[in-house]
């Protein structure tokens, strides 16, 4: 097995224990590359099925392209989608940081979703190695009354083991792909040949590296047009790959406050 | 898609963890690798330098860290973390988990999938505190390659008989943890000594290097030629086929193989191995998850091992275990947990505490209890008979985790073997019901929980308890009263009035209220119990959800009161011992709720005790809605 083949059966044996542990459990897709590996995987493990719904908490702010992918693979995979929409920016903590204020909106559009749909665990597509507090997350990571992330209490795991609190009120973010780097992540969408929006590849010396709301998220600048020249291009960079997403970096602690907030 | 030939079969980044004692140098080291070993971000050193030298300091490594993770100023914990390296073509993770608060439960999520471990040592100092117990957990989490980093030699001036003698007294200490360094580097994280180059001030040192001795960590040993082991993860059933899926924790499989299926012991062979996007496939091994049917077409369930009839694993109801217990309260006999092996889980009781670790000097002793996030040996009385393998370093086998009624990891249990039956005490085998805590709270509407009313005699307890029942009842809580006196006309007639009586007295209350918090019920408790440590105690037996509740009233006005006409008869010599007179009552220094009598009616403040008792076992708003 190759690291590749470890990672894929270790997110194979998480989305497992998701859905035998967690119901009802959906899973989020934000169209990006990340969430179509994570789908992919989670067709892997059920062998050609997704058995949960997927979701798109849609903050209206997206790309054409986006919204074109979203619905031909929605159809094509034979996906049941679950839509939700974001409240108006104003509904947002104004303390916030403009772009932070912003993605926010995700947060209360997932929030509400949850509560609707009662959900007792939702799958996200995060990695340790996007962001500095992205990192201390776990694999199963409860939360409680109000979504909250308690960043300063989070309970050990290890051993495979993990915490399926079943309390009402609580839900777990479940994260198959916490231990994947960016450059995986690449090479897998390689060697499975995993289909993109095409804003991940250069066009006029620039790409998207990450791919948020339109506002907020700028393109890198590139030459790869594709994949096997990205992951060329990433096997030399030094800069991060969420440098082009505008609420990381407005102040030091935006994005924690986002996250503990429920933010992915 | 791809004109670049796919690369060649990349290893997996080999995961490092950092541990030792605090201040002995663990964030100097991660940063002076970091930056000897260029993994650093560009711009980063030259910021780091540009800030040692505003301190007036020679560089400082552990800046480097901080800056690396933020937090330094936001005073935020920070987790366990992963930073990664790379030594030539070689990809490691150095899994760091800095912080003091919940350290431990940090650094053992990080360091469980380790594959080698550096023992941070301040040669100067020796081991300390944590040095013990991080030497412990390492064993005890099954890491096998110990590198001990003898930090700030500089300070010996690189003398080879005192950088010795330290080394001894290191090497002594992991011998009684059965602990075999791979490896002592003598080295000065600040100065760089001995961690990416070689030493020009100890030419008397033959060994590798920090970076060699990295390097030497060998690759993980496949799993793969072991007996089989497949845990049942989950049984699926897509179209008209049944479904096995799980990952092979060792051995593998191959289409046509006989397999033996749990405790039960049916037999099958494998009629086919299922896959979504790949090659048909024949064979599989460990680590891979798969996804198999099987012929006949048998029914296992989630946690039945698949095994080969050649090779079983262990049959047991009475397991003996080494633990690491990770909770803030100590650990007693008889408390029931579930035992989580792979994907089973097992309901387990403790039997028995059979020896307890004193991290001092790493002897063991009998003891009582085994103490917040102590170490311990003890046995477990299982509800059925169950498959195990020992706890065996570097494998998957024996792997045992505790978990609560919550599901929340409480200790980690990796398993020693079958334990010896015995008469006597350690024979009690408690059972634990089936019914949840979560399935009656939805029969009853609301949870479980138990009050606990302390204060002064005649401060009103008995009297708020019994209005707050009233109250509770009338709005359809299942709700009863522990009151002391009742109590010591039934339970406790046997019980007099002296410390190791009333010690007794709060222990039996707290063991009926915790039987009856745990069937469901809401449960007032009116005692006395003068001391913290009483309060500790029943606290401690009730476990989650004991409330502690101070019925807050003057002496004088209990005294005023006096409803039974006791402070009279101690005033007058008649009763000794009286809490108030001639022995101390100690306040609760937090009480969940503090209730003053003085300036309220009674029934005021008992309206407010059952408003705060509503509010605490209330089911919140999704089962709301699902009952409306």
């Amino acid at each position: 097995m190759d690291d590749l083949d470890q990672l894929e059966a270790q997110s194979i044996f998480i989305l497992r224990e998701a859905y035998r542990k967690l119901k009802p459990l959906a899973m989020l897709w934000s169209l990006g590359k990340d969430s179509n590996v994570m789908l992919w995987l989670a067709r892997k493990a059920f062998l050609g099925n997704v058995p949960f719904p997927v979701m798109h908490v849609d903050t209206g702010k997206k790309f054409p392209e986006m919204y074109k992918f979203r619905d031909e693979y929605t159809k094509k995979w034979n996906l049941e989608l679950l839509l939700g929409d974001c409240p108006p920016v104003e509904d947002i903590d104004p303390t916030l940081p403009p772009a932070a204020r912003s993605a926010a909106r995700k947060t209360a559009g997932l929030a509400a979703m949850i509560d609707k749909y009662k959900l007792a665990g939702v799958i996200a597509g995060i990695r340790r190695d996007e962001q500095a507090t992205r990192a201390k997350e776990r694999v199963f990571s409860p939360r409680g009354a109000g979504h909250k992330w308690d960043v300063r209490n989070q309970p050990p795991e290890f051993w495979d083991q993990y915490a399926t609190p079943h309390e009402p009120g609580m839900h777990v973010r479940v994260h198959p792909l916490l231990s994947w780097r960016e450059i995986d992540i690449w090479r897998y969408i390689e060697r499975e040949d995993i289909p993109l929006v095409d804003l991940y590849f250069a066009k006029d010396g620039k790409r998207y590296r990450s791919l948020g709301d339109q506002d907020i998220t700028s393109p890198v600048e590139s030459n790869a047009t594709t994949v096997a020249e990205v992951i060329a291009e990433l096997e030399t960079s030094r800069t991060s790959e969420r440098a082009g997403r505008a609420m990381d970096h407005e102040s030091e602690d935006a994005f924690e406050r986002l996250r503990v907030a429920g933010y992915l | 898609m791809s004109t670049i030939p796919t690369p060649a079969p990349q290893e997996a980044a080999t995961p490092i963890v950092i541990v030792g004692h605090v201040d002995h140098g663990k964030s100097t080291l991660i940063g002076r690798l970091l930056y000897d070993t260029d993994s650093l971000p560009d711009g980063r050193v030259a910021q780091i330098i540009e800030s040692s030298k505003k301190r007036g300091l020679t560089v400082e490594w552990s800046f480097l860290l901080d800056s690396l993770q933020i937090e330094r100023d936001q005073g935020v914990t920070v987790d366990s973390t992963r930073i990664p390296f790379r030594l030539g073509t070689r990809q490691f993770v150095i899994v760091d988990a800095p912080g003091h608060r919940q350290f431990l439960r940090n650094m053992i999520t990080g360091a469980a999938d380790a594959e080698a471990a550096v023992l941070v040592v301040d040669a100067n100092e020796g081991a300390q505190e944590q040095t013990r117990r991080h030497a412990m957990l390492l064993r005890l989490i099954g890491i096998r390659h110990v590198i001990v980093l003898m930090n700030k030699v500089d300070i010996f001036n690189y003398d080879q008989k005192k950088i010795e003698a330290a080394e001894r007294d290191i090497t002594a200490l992991l011998h009684q943890l059965e602990i075999e360094p791979t490896v002592f580097v003598p080295a000065s994280a600040r100065e760089g000594d001995n961690m990416a180059s070689r030493s020009d001030k100890m030419p008397w040192y033959k060994g590798p290097t920090l970076t060699e001795a990295l390097a030497a960590v060998p690759a993980p040993s496949s799993r793969a030629d072991l007996p089989l082991r497949l845990p049942v993860q989950d049984v699926y059933r897509f179209d008209t086929k049944r479904i096995v899926v799980g990952r092979i924790e060792r051995g593998r499989i191959r289409v046509g193989d006989e397999v033996v299926i749990g405790v039960h012991g049916a037999r099958a062979r494998i009629a086919t191995i299922e896959s979504w996007h790949t090659a048909p496939q024949v064979a599989a091994i460990a680590g891979q998850s798969v996804a198999v049917t099987l012929e006949p077409d048998v029914i296992p369930d989630r946690g039945d091992f698949l095994y080969p009839a050649s090779a079983a694993p262990l049959r047991a109801a009475r397991i003996r275990t080494r633990l690491f217990w990770l909770r803030q309260e100590p650990l007693r006999v008889g408390e029931s947990f579930k035992l989580r092996l792979a994907t089973a889980e097992h309901q387990v009781t403790v039997a028995a505490i059979d020896s307890v670790l004193r991290l001092e000097d790493l002897t063991e002793h009998p003891a009582e209890e085994v103490p917040p996030e102590g170490f311990a040996e003890i046995t477990l009385a299982v509800s059925e008979t169950m498959l195990f393998d020992a706890f065996v370093p570097g494998t998957s086998d024996g792997r045992g985790v505790l978990v609560d009624r919550n599901q929340q990891i409480v200790g980690g249990a990796p398993l020693i073997g079958i334990a010896e039956s015995v008469a006597g005490r350690n024979a009690i085998h408690p059972t634990d019901s089936a019914v949840s805590l979560w399935d009656r709270a939805q029969a009853k509407g609301h949870r479980g929980g138990v009050f606990w009313m302390t204060g002064l005699p005649g401060a009103g307890k008995s009297t708020l308890a019994r209005g707050a029942e009233t109250r509770l009842f009338a709005r359809g809580v299942d709700v009863s009263v522990l009151d002391g006196d009742t109590l010591r006309a039934g339970l406790c007639s046997d019980l007099g009035f002296s410390e190791a009586d009333r010690r007794e007295n709060v222990r039996r209350a707290a063991a009926v209220a915790r039987i009856l918090a745990e069937s469901g019920q809401v449960v007032i408790v009116a005692l006395i119990s003068p001391t913290i440590a009483d309060r500790e105690l029943a606290r401690q037996i009730v476990g989650e959800g004991f409330h502690e509740i101070f019925i807050d009233t003057p002496q004088a006005t209990c005294e005023e009161r006096d409803p039974k006409g006791l402070y009279a008869a101690a005033r007058a010599g008649k009763i000794e011992g009286f809490t108030g007179i001639d022995a101390p009552y100690e306040a609760p220094v937090k009480p969940a709720l503090q209730l003053e009598t003085a300036n309220a009616s009674s029934d005021e403040t008992a309206a407010r005790l059952a408003a705060f008792i509503d509010e605490e076992t209330r089911l919140d708003g999704v089962v709301q809605r699902q009952k409306s």
